[in-house]
């Protein structure tokens, strides 16, 4: 089904969309680290119309919409769900930067219902993986550590406070990585 | 000789400015009248001798010229010799500005001197999926100030993705006296009341057309304030208006325009309102139907007969609207279907089997937009009875990456066996194989738009996974006329090459998630020399592709890239290198950028301009 070639197509093209910070031409590699925590299927060609182990393990989160994406006006986009939805409400969008990516993204966080979401759905959108997320120690298993700045300016590792508090002072999230990472992660 | 031809040129200057309102109220300068005539004889002998064949050259122009309507046309004309620029200039009555920013309103009102009618567009496409910060520009404002002063005859204002105010509008209504067709499509900034003083105060009006705009409701009856008495109307479309309108006052309105055709209502209009409008107006041709559904669910003996009122529209050949249809009152248009020419069911979740019925008898249908609910067994339908078809729109009803998609390459490829006459296609989908694109490149050679958006974005050929390249490089190559292409799905440089080598008569290029490196960027802009439009988004494009353009980008009227690969030195080289564009870098929010993406671009929008940056840019904005 479609989900799984998506998901096995954009494995494969890493390398055709990848976004580098140097020139093109240069060596210079973005790490998306891969990580042992997802069985991704290797070979793609086979698995494109199998309904395989990716479906069920990426079964539940609503994959980030990308902003505007696919193109249709939101004036038609809104005449469609008149009776659909009528409480729509505006959505909270932030910015989501990841260090050593050259490109910002924005994600609406009134899409998530807890951290895993949206954890899933950064990893997915950035091609990186988190480690686990301890109380006392932060984030361990991985160089990237996801961070955001709260409404006072502070940066603060995702994870540490609940999640409606996290929701209404998240201001922008960044996907830190490496040793500047390591200060936060051991506690706020 | 040139001394006289100054001479002329500036008594015709003077003749203007000395009384500019008298050729406007009465007589517009028109171009039935001897286009001679305007060249005064009295000035003539004041300062030349003798009639200089010039001035009888110049004269015979204008008439001869009076008939070109095409602008390509007369931009050749122009370019002949400062004679004919001239004179081109005289007897140029519509102007057309693609890119408001290209050019000053000082500029468009000191060469055309004769203007009546003015088309102006404002921000690029993709301003329309929300990758511009708001509040970025193409105000309507100095253009309405400026041609207030200097063409009191305009009557017709077409303006697409600008920002209209009510205070344009009231400045409109007040200044062009004779003023006759307004239309707005994509537009915002402006509301019911400055409809309202348009309505109230254009006595000649003939065309109010809002279009997919955003009209904020400042709870005006702007319907009541059209005067009584017989009104000119021709065209009347506010089914983007999103609020209640009197309905007894629209009715009335309807009653005393004889000369209505098209009449587009909105969602606020019921079904049985709608009849009552229908009956007063069977002379309509194109119809916006609505809600199309009935105010009272409870229904007594008084329901009217719909179908005898669709029957009764006999030149009715368009219809939309069917906002918040009921799927049972649907048959109602049948009556009509097999005069229609089009139908726009693009707002309305019809599936199959409420399709099948209706399409069947629609034979004589040219432009069919719908949404993918139709499935591709509904697509199968249309491709067996509408042979004429030449647009084809499918919108998906669920517009989400990683939605259902109830519409695939069966239904594609059956519409290119069925309607092999199709010129133009917008198709949204989730599944497509190069073989559907192949097939439909050669079963529609007629082909002149051709954009087709797989929503999951880099997906591939869904049977045989590999990418898109091939189907695209098909519609390329065999689609000889084709001038506008939108590309989507999983695509390498290879696409692209091919597009450079076959794309020669390519205007307008899409580009989104598509491609590997800066070859493919490259090819396009070495290859495609009618290149105009270029939008791109999210495709690993930098700066050695942005340069590969250099020969091209004052010939084109914009370049847009966003969530690529540019640095903010590279845009800058080309700023400086390029005296005659315009290069402007932003980002996609209205607040200053991080320090740490300061090298990053988000977005590069660049336009050629002959009066340089524009002066009202905000301050996310930065020019280069």
């Amino acid at each position: 089904m479609e989900k799984v070639g998506v998901y096995d197509d954009e494995l494969v093209n890493l390398k055709a969309t990848e976004l580098r910070l140097g020139l093109p031409g240069t060596e210079e590699k973005v790490s998306c680290g891969k990580s042992n925590k997802r069985a991704l299927p290797n070979d793609t060609e086979k698995d494109i119309e199998s309904t395989g182990k990716t479906e069920t393990e990426t079964a539940s989160p609503p994959k980030a919409q990308i902003v505007g994406w696919p193109p249709v006006r939101s004036y038609r986009k809104n005449n469609i769900q008149t009776k659909k939805n009528e409480s729509e409400g505006q959505g909270n969008y932030v910015k989501v930067s990841m260090d050593g990516a050259p490109y910002l993204r924005k994600i609406d966080l009134t899409m998530y219902k807890q951290y895993p979401e949206l954890m899933k759905s950064l990893e997915n959108m950035f091609k990186f993986s988190v480690g686990e997320y301890f109380e006392r120690e932060g984030y361990k298993g991985s160089d990237f550590v996801p961070t955001y700045e709260d409404k006072d300016g502070d940066w603060m590792l995702v994870g540490d406070v609940p999640w409606e508090m996290f929701v209404s002072s998240c201001k922008r999230l960044r996907i830190m990585k490496g040793s500047e990472a390591k200060g936060l992660g051991c506690g706020v | 000789m040139r001394e006289d031809n100054l001479e002329m040129s500036e008594n015709v200057e003077r003749y203007l400015q000395l009384d500019p309102r008298s050729a406007a109220i009465s007589q517009p300068p028109s171009s039935s009248s001897s286009a001679a005539a305007f060249v005064s004889p009295a000035n003539k002998s004041r300062n030349c001798n003798s009639p200089c064949p010039d001035h009888v050259l110049e004269n015979v122009l204008e008439n001869v010229l009076q008939f070109l309507t095409s602008k390509c046309d007369r931009n050749a004309v122009s370019l002949v010799c400062k004679s004919w620029w001239r004179v081109e200039a005289q007897t140029r009555f519509e102007v057309f500005i693609g890119n408001c920013y290209s050019l000053s309103p000082d500029r468009l009102t000191h060469r055309f001197k004769r203007v009546r009618s003015l088309v102006l567009k404002g921000k690029p496409r993709f301003a329309d999926f929300n990758l511009m910060p708001p509040n970025w520009g193409a105000q309507f404002a100095p253009w309405v100030a400026a041609t207030a002063k200097a063409y009191p005859w305009l009557e017709k204002v077409h303006l697409k993705r600008m920002f209209v105010t009510d205070d344009d509008l009231a400045l409109l209504a007040e200044s062009f006296p004779g003023f006759k067709e307004l239309t707005l499509v994509c537009c915002e900034g402006f509301g019911t009341s400055g409809i309202a003083i348009v309505a109230n105060k254009c006595r000649q009006l003939k065309v109010l057309d809002l279009i997919e705009s955003e009209v904020t409701d400042g709870e005006v009856d702007w319907i009541s304030c059209f005067p009584e008495g017989e009104t000119q109307l021709k065209s009347l479309s506010f089914d983007c208006v999103d609020s209640s309108i009197n309905f007894k006052a629209l009715e009335g309105l309807v009653v005393r325009s004889p000369f209505l055709e098209k009449l587009r209502t909105n969602r606020f209009v019921s079904l049985d309102e709608l009849h009552r409008l229908m009956v007063r107006a069977p002379q309509l041709t194109s119809l916006g139907t609505g809600s199309f559904s009935p105010e009272d669910v409870s229904q007594g003996e008084q329901e009217p007969d719909y179908a005898a009122a669709f029957r009764a529209c006999k030149s009715l050949v368009c219809l939309s609207g069917f906002k918040e249809f009921t799927p049972e009152y649907l048959p109602a248009i049948s009556p009509v279907c097999a005069n229609l020419t089009s139908l726009n069911f693009s707002y309305a979740n019809i599936s199959p089997d409420m399709l099948k019925p209706i399409i069947r008898n629609c034979h004589n249908i040219r432009v069919f937009w719908a949404l993918d609910s139709i499935c591709d067994e509904g697509l199968q339908a249309v491709a067996a009875t509408c042979k004429e078809l030449r647009e084809l729109r499918v919108f998906p009803f669920d517009p989400r990456e990683d939605s259902e998609g109830p519409i695939s390459e069966v239904g594609f490829q059956a519409i290119s066996e069925g309607c092999r006459k199709l010129e133009s296609i917008l198709y949204f989908c989730q599944r497509m194989t190069n073989g559907a694109l192949t097939a439909m490149s050669e079963n529609c050679p007629d082909l002149t738009v051709f954009r087709l958006c797989i929503m999951g974005r880099h997906r591939p050929d869904h049977v045989t996974g590999k990418p898109m390249d091939e189907g695209f490089g098909a519609i390329v190559k065999n689609c000889k006329k084709l001038t506008r292409l939108a590309v989507s799905g999983l695509l390498t440089d290879e696409a692209f090459s091919y597009i450079g080598e076959y794309g020669k008569l390519i205007r307008t290029l899409t580009v989104g998630f598509a491609g590997d490196s800066d070859m493919a960027l490259r090819y396009v802009l070495e290859g495609c020399p009618k290149l105009q439009k270029l939008e791109i988004r999210d495709s690993p494009f930098g700066d050695v592709g942005l340069r590969s353009g250099m020969h091209r980008y004052y010939n084109m009227r914009f370049l847009w890239m966003s969530s690529c690969t540019l640095s903010r030195g590279g845009c800058r080289d080309v700023a400086h290198d390029l005296s005659n564009v315009v290069v402007e870098v932003f980002g996609s929010d209205d607040d200053d950028d991080d320090d740490f993406t300061r090298d990053y671009v988000e977005t590069l929008y660049m336009y050629r301009s002959l009066d340089g940056p524009r002066k009202d840019a905000p301050k996310f904005v930065t020019i280069l």
